[in-house]
């Protein structure tokens, strides 16, 4: 069934791209402006280049996820699959893994693309990056996915979602700078940052799922 | 709520009175003044209960939220929304005092320290919250909508703390006090369990005849 709902959503994006190709170049022209607003020399900074990543990834993921529910938004699509029978915690799920996939996508580009726009150095410590990258990404979705249903329904939608959303994000924000800025210098990097961004994702992937019928119930 | 009417009208606003007067004379005239930090630690007496009551508005606001999605009773809705409001001056007053305290010591109003920050997040959040609430409307949609960020919310709290704490850190820890600060502190805290209890009545019960009222409007119109 979630797959169904999954599929549902990724056949309507591989008709249209809206979403993936709005939220990539959302994103490098959020890594630009950060760069003209400091200053390439200063952009250079491993814990300045982790900084813009990260800040680029949630900025242009949270328009992304104020387009998560519109479609089911219009003429009643929700309360159509809701009818159907399933667990609401399946809908949330699906589309979790379905902003996860798209913002993973767009990060697998942008990602190498403002390394090589900020001269960043390889290093071998730069593999375990993709990683973090998927768990910041999996905590980002899990609470934006919760919150943008919520936001979805309401008036003042646009600035609702981040109002709720970046404040409840700061330890993500943290803990994924830290283990990107020490893997952008090739520094030692503690794992103690990679298990706060585990617990993170386990607690609100979890924690959506549950309470996600309240949301979307009548 | 009737059963705690005449509690709350009658002696609370009597009891938090004396209560603050009790405070304020320990903290000016009782309590010595602090052999390192001088006068201004005198305002650390109102600064931690302050702080106190903003986690307990937190875990009000929380625990009336899962009573409100589990039963769906209007009263835990208004008791998260009282608590939410309630807290977040509280949590003001934590920001305020601190920074009167750490210009003199610190020598900044403001500094990154986890629990600065900690709190300051926490702020951001009781003031979604409260704008949810005051943006979105107010319908039963809207306080089941509420009633989940409060929970997630407070689940946030925990990994906020943990996060923080890891990132920096020079905060001051209180290892032993003079028995005359502890009394003070205890007089103090009591004070301002007392002024949040009376504010939450408060609150609660403008919250609630706003309800009344919108129902006789909506009786009057149908009658009409």
């Amino acid at each position: 069934m979630m797959w169904a709902l999954l599929w549902k959503d990724v056949r309507l994006e591989l008709r249209t791209k809206e979403r993936v190709s709005s939220l990539f170049v959302l994103a490098l022209l959020i890594v630009f402006v950060f760069v003209f607003a400091l200053s390439p020399e200063q952009a250079q900074r491993p814990e300045v280049g982790a900084a813009l990543l990260w800040v680029a990834l949630l900025f242009a993921g949270m328009l992304s996820l104020q387009r998560a529910f519109l479609i089911e938004q219009e003429r009643g699509c929700l309360f159509g699959l809701l009818l159907c029978p399933f667990d609401p915690g399946t809908l949330f799920l699906a589309k979790l893994v379905g902003n996860v996939l798209f913002l993973v996508l767009v990060q697998a580009v942008v990602t190498p693309l403002t390394l090589l726009l900020l001269g960043a150095r390889f290093s071998w410590s730069l593999l375990a990056l993709p990683l973090v990258l998927l768990l910041g990404i999996v905590g980002f979705s899990a609470l934006g996915t919760l919150f943008a249903a919520i936001a979805v329904r309401t008036r003042a939608r646009e600035v609702l979602l981040p109002l709720m959303l970046l404040p409840l994000l700061v330890p993500l924000l943290i803990a994924a700078v830290k283990v990107t800025g020490a893997l952008l210098a090739g520094a030692d990097w503690s794992g103690v940052w990679l298990r706060v961004l585990l617990a993170f994702d386990v607690i609100f992937v979890v924690t959506g799922w549950l309470i996600f019928a309240q949301v979307v119930r009548e | 709520m009737k059963k705690f009417e005449p509690f709350a009208d009658g002696v609370l606003p009597w009891l938090t009175g004396l209560a603050m007067l009790a405070a304020l004379a320990m903290v000016f005239l009782y309590v010595p003044t602090e052999r390192v930090q001088g006068v201004v630690q005198r305002v650390f007496y109102f600064h931690l209960p302050a702080a106190w009551m903003t986690f307990l508005g937190f875990f009000i606001v929380a625990g009336a939220s899962a009573s409100f999605l589990w039963q769906g009773d209007r009263f835990s809705d208004l008791l998260a929304q009282a608590a939410a409001e309630v807290g977040m001056v509280f949590c003001s007053l934590v920001l305020i005092t601190g920074s009167i305290w750490a210009r003199p010591i610190w020598g900044v109003w403001w500094t990154w320290d986890p629990r600065l920050t900690m709190v300051a997040v926490l702020w951001t959040i009781y003031a979604a919250y409260v704008l949810l609430r005051v943006l979105a409307g107010d319908n039963e949609l809207i306080a089941r909508y509420a009633a989940v960020l409060g929970i997630v919310g407070v689940l946030d709290i925990p990994i906020l703390y943990v996060a923080v704490r890891l990132w920096r850190g020079i905060h001051p820890k209180v290892e032993r006090m003079a028995p005359e600060m502890a009394w003070t502190l205890l007089v103090c805290t009591g004070a301002f369990l007392c002024l949040f209890a009376w504010l939450l009545w408060l609150r609660l019960r403008s919250l609630s005849l706003r309800d009344e009222v919108a129902a006789l409007r909506r009786q009057a119109l149908a009658s009409s």
